[in-house]
C-alpha cells in the first residue's frame, strides 16, 4: 500500500558548493512516510549541510526537492515548520533562566498561543511519548539529556510529518539512549517520518529502515541497516583505504604520577557544575579514562589540572610527589605536564596564527627561547617535525592553523604535546569530530605514549572510544567522580549508569562480553 | 536589505593595499570637496600635499611633525596587537609633557647633561603613570580601557591648564598662561642645523626599530600577539595576562610620554596650553594605517604629519578652513575601515522577505491535511 503513495520527502540532484568546498554533490534521498532513515557519514561528509537545506537554512544551488510528491522550495525554517518539518540540533538553542514552557513559546512564535494551555499540551505529549519534564522548570535545572526532551517536545506540539535530529545520542548516557528510541519507534508507528543523523553504526543498525551513506559530498551507497554488519557500513563512510577497528592490549600502570586528592570546587560559571571530593590516581604506563555527559564538570576537572583554575591547596593535586595545586600552568608544564584542550581552534592552537608560532605556543619550555628571544628556527624545525612524524596535511608550517581540517589540526596538537615527551598527558575529547583515520592515528600515539611509561587521563564523551583506549575507566556526573575499574572489568551498561549518578557498588556484577 | 557576507578567503595582497586605496579615495574626495568650495581642486591637492615639502625647510618640518605622531604610534601598535584599546594617547602625551616640564623648570639654572635625561625620564614616567592608572583599573576591576583611557584625556588636558595658569606659570611672563621658557640643558639637541629636527626624531626612529624586535623575535612580544587573538590559548599556554597587560599599556603610554616631552623639550621649549594639535589621536588613525606595522607605522606617520602642514598651508595661501586637516584625517579612518570591511566582506542586496505565496500555503496546509 505504502509504494502506492510518493515518499514523504524526496531530494532529487541537490548540490551546494561553498567557497573551497563542494559540500553536497548531485544527493538524492527518499524519506517514506513512517520510516527512520539514517544519514550516515564522517564529520565533514555534508551531512549538516543536507540537513540545513531540507529546514530552508541553506538554499542549494541545484536540484529539486519534492514534498508528498509536490516539488517545493523550503524558503527558511519558519516554512519548514509550516510544512510539518521539525528539527533538533545538535547544539541546543534553549535560554537558560527560562522555563520549559516559556522557551518552546518563543520558538514557536505566534502559534504558541495561550501559556497554560501550551503547558498542558507539553505535558500531554511528554507522558504520551514517555519523555517525562515538568513544564515549569527553569532550563538551567536541567540535565542535558532533559534539554534534549524539550528540543523534541519543541518539534511534537506541532502537527509534525519529519522529525531530522542531528547526532542525538552524543550527549546522552547508553540507557538514555535506549529511551530515546523507544520514542523514536513510537513517533514512527504513527506515521512521522524520521531522518537520523549519526555516525555511530551500531545505533543506526538498531533503529533505523534504511540508511544512506554520504562521503566527501556524495552517496557513497545506501542501505537496509538490519541486512548489514558494521563493518560494511563502515566501509561505505571511509572508503577502501582507511583502517577501521583495531584493539590495543591493556597495561596496568606502576607507580602514582598524578594524583587528585578531595578536590572541591565551586565553578566560577554560574551555570557551571561544582566538583564534589574528586580522587584520582593515574599511575605512570597507563591510560585513565573518564566517561561523562557534557557539563557534568568536565570543563571545571580539566581547568584544575591544567592549572587555568589553581586550587586552593597545593596538595590536592600532586605530580609524582610534587604539589602543583597552586601553580599556573606554564609551571606544571615545566614540570612535564602536556595537556590536550577539547577547543581545538581557540585554546589548542591559535587560528590566524602559523604552525610555527602554534608550535611555539606550548613548546617555548622545550630550548626554542633564550635571553627572552625566540629562536625561530627551532620553532620552524619543531613544526616540520610534528607535520612529518605525525602526517598532517598541511601546505607547510607557514600555513595559518584555521586553513586545517579540524583532523589534520588535532594530529598537529595532539603531536605537539606529545613530542615535547610529557611525563603527564591529558587529553580532552580528543577525537572529537576527527575522521576514522586521523582517530586511529591519534589513538596509536596516545597508546604508543603510555608504553613509553607517561600518564595519561583522557575526558571523553565517546564511550567506545574509551573502552577501546583506556586501561582503567570511570564517569563523572554532577562534579562527582565514580571509582575508577580496570576497563576489563567495566561493561557499557555499568559505565551507563555510573554516567547517570550511580556508583553503587552492587552496580558491578556483570563482566565485559568484548 | 543590505547583507554582508563573507568572502571565505583573505587576500594578504590586499590587507596592505588597503591603506594605499584609502589613502587614494581620500584625496578624490578632497578633490570633489574643493570642486565644490569653488577652489581649483589640483591646485588645493598640491598646496596641501607637495608645497609643505617642496624645499628643506618643509621636509625638516615635517620631520619635526613626524616624531611626536610616530612615538605614540608605535606605542599603540603594541597594545593594539594585544587588543587593548589605548585611546588615551593624547592624555598619555599630555601627562609625559606635564611631568617633564615641571622637572626641566626645577633646573633652569642648572648646566649639566644630566638634566636633558631627568627630563625625558621625567616625561616618560608622566606618559607611564597616566595609562599604568588605566591598566591598574582594567587589570583589578576589569574596567573598560577604552572608557577610561578616554575619561582620563580629558582629565589630564584639565590637568594640564590648571598648571599652567598656576603653579608652573612663569612669574615673569606677564600673567600669560606660559612656564618660564626652559634652561638650554633642557632642551634636546637640534640633529641638523639650520633646521628644527632634534633628536626626538632619532629617539622614534629607535622605538620603532625597538618595537619592531620585540614583537616578531621576543618572546613577550609573541605572548602579547596570542593573548590579543586568543586569551584561552594565551591562559592555557601559562602566559602571565596582568603582566602582559601591565606591559603594553605602560609601554604605549611611556612612548606617548615620551613623544609629550619632546614636544615641549623640543621644538616648543616651554611648558604652554597646546602642546598637541591632537597627535595622540592622530596616532590612533596612523596606527591602523600601518597596518600595526612598524614599517608601515613610519609610512603612515609622514602622511599624518604632512597632512597637518598641509592644513595649515592650505589655511595660509587658499583660505581654507584649518577644520580640513581633522575632516582628511577623518576620512582616511572611514575609508580605510569600508576598504577593510569590503576586503573581507561582500555586499548582498537581499529583496525583501516575500510573504508566503497563497499556491505554497494551501500546498503546507494540504500536507498536514
Amino acid at each position: 500500500m505504502q509504494h502506492t503513495l510518493p515518499p514523504r520527502l524526496t531530494l532529487r540532484g541537490i548540490s551546494k558548493q561553498y567557497p573551497g568546498c563542494l559540500a553536497n554533490d548531485d544527493i538524492h534521498l527518499d524519506i517514506a512516510a513512517a520510516e527512520i532513515h539514517a544519514l550516515l557519514g564522517e564529520n565533514g561528509a555534508g551531512k549538516s549541510t543536507l540537513m540545513k537545506v531540507i529546514y530552508g537554512l541553506v538554499k542549494p544551488d541545484q536540484g529539486e526537492i519534492l514534498w508528498d510528491g509536490l516539488p517545493i522550495e523550503v524558503k527558511d525554517p519558519a516554512h519548514a515548520r509550516q510544512l510539518g518539518i521539525g528539527m533538533v540540533f545538535q547544539h541546543f538553542s534553549l535560554f537558560e533562566t527560562l522555563t520549559v514552557t516559556e522557551n518552546i513559546a518563543l520558538a514557536l512564535g505566534n502559534e504558541a498561543g495561550e501559556l497554560n494551555a501550551l503547558a498542558e499540551k507539553i505535558r500531554a505529549v511528554s507522558e504520551k511519548y514517555g519523555m517525562a519534564i515538568n513544564p515549569d522548570r527553569e532550563i538551567h535545572t536541567l540535565s542535558v539529556g532533559e534539554r534534549q526532551r524539550v528540543e523534541i517536545v519543541r518539534c511534537l506540539v506541532q502537527d509534525i510529518q519529519l522529525l531530522i535530529l542531528d547526532e542525538p545520542t552524543s550527549v546522552l548516557t547508553p540507557q538514555e539512549v535506549d529511551t530515546l528510541f523507544i520514542t523514536l519507534r513510537q513517533l514512527a508507528n504513527e506515521g512521522c517520518s524520521i531522518l537520523f543523523i549519526s555516525h555511530k553504526l551500531n545505533e543506526v543498525k538498531a533503529l533505523c529502515h534504511k540508511a544512506t551513506v554520504l562521503r566527501a559530498g556524495q552517496v557513497s551507497g545506501e542501505c537496509i541497516p538490519a541486512d548489514e554488519d558494521t563493518t560494511s557500513m563502515a566501509r561505505l563512510m571511509v572508503g577502501d583505504d582507511t583502517p577501521i577497528s583495531t584493539t590495543y592490549p591493556k597495561r596496568q600502570g606502576s607507580t602514582p604520577l598524578l594524583k587528585i586528592i578531595d578536590l572541591n570546587r565551586a565553578s566560577p560559571d554560574p551555570f557551571g557544575v561544582d566538583l564534589k571530593h574528586i580522587n584520582l590516581t593515574v599511575n605512570a604506563g597507563e591510560i585513565v579514562g573518564i566517561a561523562g555527559v557534557a557539563g557534568n564538570g568536565q570543563e571545571e576537572l580539566l581547568a584544575s589540572l591544567s592549572g587555568e583554575l589553581p586550587c586552593q591547596d597545593e596538595r590536592t593535586i600532586t605530580f609524582a610527589q610534587t604539589p602543583m595545586g597552586t601553580q599556573p600552568p606554564d609551571q606544571r608544564r615545566q614540570w612535564g605536564l602536556a595537556f590536550v584542550p577539547e577547543e581545538r581552534l581557540g585554546r589548542g592552537a591559535v587560528p590566524e596564527m602559523s604552525l610555527t608560532e602554534n608550535a611555539l605556543l606550548t613548546g617555548f619550555l622545550t630550548g626554542m627561547v633564550s635571553k627572552g628571544m625566540v629562536a625561530w628556527q627551532k620553532a620552524e624545525t619543531f613544526a616540520d617535525n610534528i607535520i612529518a612524524q605525525y602526517k598532517v596535511k598541511t601546505a607547510g608550517r607557514q600555513a595559518q592553523a584555521d586553513s586545517l581540517s579540524g583532523g589534520n589540526l588535532q594530529k598537529f596538537i595532539i603531536g605537539r604535546e606529545i613530542m615535547q615527551n610529557p611525563r603527564i598527558l591529558i587529553a580532552a575529547h580528543p577525537t572529537w569530530g576527527v575522521d576514522i583515520g586521523a582517530a586511529t592515528a591519534i589513538h596509536k600515539a596516545l597508546i604508543q605514549l603510555r608504553d613509553q611509561g607517561a600518564a595519561i587521563l583522557v575526558v571523553s564523551e565517546d564511550i567506545d572510544e574509551l573502552f577501546l583506549i583506556s586501561d582503567r575507566i570511570g564517569a563523572i556526573c554532577d562534579g562527582a567522580l565514580s571509582p575508577i575499574k580496570p576497563t576489563p572489568e567495566s561493561s557499557i551498561e555499568q559505565l551507563g549508569r555510573m554516567m547517570a549518578g550511580d556508583f553503587s557498588p552492587s552496580n558491578s556484577n556483570e563482566r565485559v562480553n568484548s | 536589505m543590505i547583507k554582508l557576507e563573507p568572502r571565505g578567503e583573505r587576500s594578504s595582497t590586499m590587507a596592505y593595499l588597503s591603506p594605499v586605496l584609502a589613502a587614494l579615495l581620500t584625496m578624490l574626495t578632497g578633490l570633489i570637496l574643493f570642486t565644490l568650495l569653488g577652489v581649483d581642486p589640483v591646485e588645493a591637492l598640491i598646496t596641501i600635499l607637495y608645497v609643505p615639502i617642496s624645499d628643506t625647510h618643509g621636509l625638516a618640518e615635517l620631520c619635526v611633525k613626524t616624531a611626536p605622531i610616530l612615538l605614540c604610534a608605535i606605542g599603540l601598535s603594541v597594545v593594539f596587537k594585544a587588543k587593548i584599546w589605548n585611546i588615551g594617547a593624547e592624555g598619555q602625551l599630555l601627562m609625559g609633557g606635564l611631568f617633564g616640564s615641571y622637572m626641566a623648570l626645577q633646573f633652569i639654572e642648572v648646566e649639566a647633561f644630566w638634566v636633558l635625561p631627568l627630563v625625558l625620564i621625567a616625561g616618560v614616567l608622566g606618559g607611564m603613570c597616566w595609562s599604568g592608572i588605566a591598566a591598574l583599573l582594567k587589570v583589578r576591576f576589569n574596567t573598560n580601557e577604552i572608557l577610561t583611557t578616554i575619561m582620563m584625556n580629558y582629565i589630564a588636558l584639565n590637568i594640564l591648564l590648571w598648571a599652567v595658569h598656576g603653579p608652573l606659570k612663569d612669574p615673569d611672563g606677564y600673567n600669560f598662561p606660559e612656564s618660564a621658557l626652559f634652561g638650554d640643558a633642557a632642551l634636546l639637541p637640534i640633529l641638523i642645523d639650520n633646521t628644527r629636527v632634534h633628536f626626538g626624531m632619532a629617539l622614534a626612529l629607535f622605538a620603532v626599530v625597538a618595537v619592531w624586535v620585540l614583537m616578531s623575535r621576543s618572546f613577550y612580544g609573541f605572548q602579547i600577539k596570542v593573548m590579543g587573538m586568543d586569551t584561552g590559548a594565551a591562559r592555557l599556554s601559562g602566559f602571565k595576562e596582568k603582566r602582559l597587560t601591565y606591559f603594553a599599556l605602560l609601554l604605549s603610554g611611556g612612548l606617548a610620554g615620551l613623544a609629550g616631552v619632546g614636544e615641549v623639550a623640543g621644538p616648543i621649549g616651554q611648558l604652554i596650553p597646546q602642546i598637541s594639535p591632537g597627535y595622540g589621536y592622530a596616532a590612533i588613525i596612523v596606527a591602523f594605517l600601518g597596518r600595526l606595522h612598524p614599517l608601515g607605522i613610519l609610512l603612515a606617520s609622514l602622511l599624518m604629519a604632512l597632512l597637518y602642514m598641509g592644513g595649515e598651508m592650505a589655511q595660509i595661501s587658499l583660505g581654507l578652513p584649518l577644520a580640513l586637516t581633522g575632516l582628511f584625517q577623518g576620512m582616511l579612518l572611514f575609508y580605510l575601515l569600508a576598504c577593510d570591511v569590503l576586503i573581507s566582506f561582500r555586499i548582498r542586496l537581499k529583496p525583501k522577505k516575500i510573504t508566503t505565496s497563497p499556491r505554497l500555503s494551501t500546498l503546507a496546509s494540504e500536507t498536514q491535511g
